[in-house]
């Protein structure tokens, strides 16, 4: 892609204001954007004709090593169609609680990726039917290892943390709950739900 | 042409037949140690590239089987020797430290590799900074990853070391369990063994 994306202009004749800035680096098209209207946004830019960013390839967070600097809250959308990509940033102060709107009703795909976000960097997706940590245990309390104030190696002494490690019920973290098929029978396609029921594996969830 | 046995081998060796004993005679300890030792049963336990050459070792080329270790038992009741090649995140301590308590004695571990013996490059928030600070290990092959040929020299250094034992020794097969405190040694014991160390100590910008 070379010159502005087409995206940015139409952004900022239907939101005004809510489109804080725009840059074009190495090609790559990023647009901040308010972090109240970014729900608006990203419903805007997956349903309008000729935009359909259809495809959430990332979301993701950056924190930088000025304190004073916003965290920033990425998300690189794909239109596939067009083979288009456009990068929308939100900027969240430091100062103020990090929470912004989940898209996870926009792609389903958002899920984990914000749980991962939640996870690394404490920021909290409102609206996101369940928002818990993904890569550490559940009982993990030191806080939020990619945050640029949380030291390397932890707050903890290493022989408080492998007291934390070795407290960890393993079945937590591999509940059959979350793997069983049986759950998410709602969200599966006609043809497996049929399967399911013939079955018999649809008993006792 | 032929072979043909000098007159008098024949009687003689009929007559040996007859009178050899059908019985050794050697120590109890040998017996074991050595039956023990050329059929070590590994448990893999394989987090990461060390892994992959634990199973270069295993294949044609390297051949385990030449150690009795032909059979990789992935279940930790039928398993002597865990080999924990790779590095160990916090998450899979109580994993680890489980397979090894369902390990029957008599057993042993093998660390394979710089993270699973001291954290290696990654001295950082979710590492347990060697395998040593969860479960007692027998062994310790360095390297990133070793070479087949590495770990083959650490499993032949365990045989001796299994040739070594005695079974009238109590403390051998004593089990290294968890204390009341929830670790598997003394406080100080493992923050000493999880201190920084080489290029690592230049990364302390807090803690």
């Amino acid at each position: 892609m070379t010159g502005p994306s087409a995206s940015v202009a139409a952004l900022r004749a239907a939101f005004g204001a809510a489109v804080e800035r725009d840059d074009l680096i190495c090609g790559d098209a990023i647009v901040w954007v308010a972090a109240a209207r970014a729900h608006d946004i990203l419903t805007w830019l997956r349903d309008t004709p000729g935009q359909e960013y259809n495809y959430l390839v990332d979301v993701t967070a950056v924190d930088y090593r000025d304190p004073e600097h916003p965290l920033e809250v990425v998300y690189q959308l794909r239109a596939l169609d067009r083979a288009e990509d456009l990068r929308v940033k939100v900027s969240l102060q430091q100062s103020a609680p990090l929470v912004v709107d989940s898209v996870v009703d926009l792609w389903r795909g958002a899920d984990w990726l914000e749980r991962e976000v939640f996870d690394m960097f404490g920021v909290s997706f409102h609206g996101h039917p369940d928002l818990r940590r993904i890569l550490m245990w559940e009982s993990y309390n030191e806080g939020h290892p990619l945050r640029k104030s949380f030291p390397l190696r932890g707050h903890y002494t290493r022989a408080e943390q492998t007291r934390q490690a070795l407290g960890i019920t393993p079945e937590a973290n591999y509940s059959m709950e979350e793997l069983s098929i049986a759950q998410a029978y709602n969200d599966l396609p006609k043809d497996m739900q049929e399967r399911l029921e013939a079955s018999g594996r649809l008993e006792g969830a | 042409m032929g072979l043909t046995p000098p007159d008098s081998t024949g009687d003689q060796a009929t007559a040996l037949d007859a009178a050899s004993p059908n019985f050794i005679t050697t120590r109890l300890d040998f017996l074991q140690n050595w039956a023990r030792s050329n059929s070590l049963w590994p448990m893999p336990f394989g987090t990461a590239c060390c892994a992959i050459e634990f199973m270069a070792s295993a294949a044609g080329r390297f051949d385990l089987a030449r150690f009795g270790m032909e059979r990789m038992s992935f279940s930790p009741r039928q398993a002597d020797v865990l080999i924990c090649a790779g590095r160990l995140p916090f998450k899979l301590a109580p994993v680890i430290r489980r397979v090894w308590d369902q390990m029957p004695q008599p057993k042993w571990a093998i660390s394979m590799g710089a993270c699973a013996s001291t954290g290696g490059i990654f001295d950082t928030y979710a590492m347990v900074q060697g395998i040593d600070t969860i479960i007692p290990v027998d062994v310790y092959v360095p390297g990133c990853p070793p070479r087949p040929e590495g770990l083959i020299y650490g499993i032949m250094m365990l045989q001796k070391k299994i040739m070594g034992e005695t079974f009238t020794d109590p403390t051998l097969r004593q089990e290294h369990l968890v204390n009341s405190d929830g670790l598997f040694l003394a406080p100080e014991r493992i923050d000493e063994l999880s201190e920084p160390f080489g290029n690592s100590v230049h990364q302390t910008r807090s803690a």
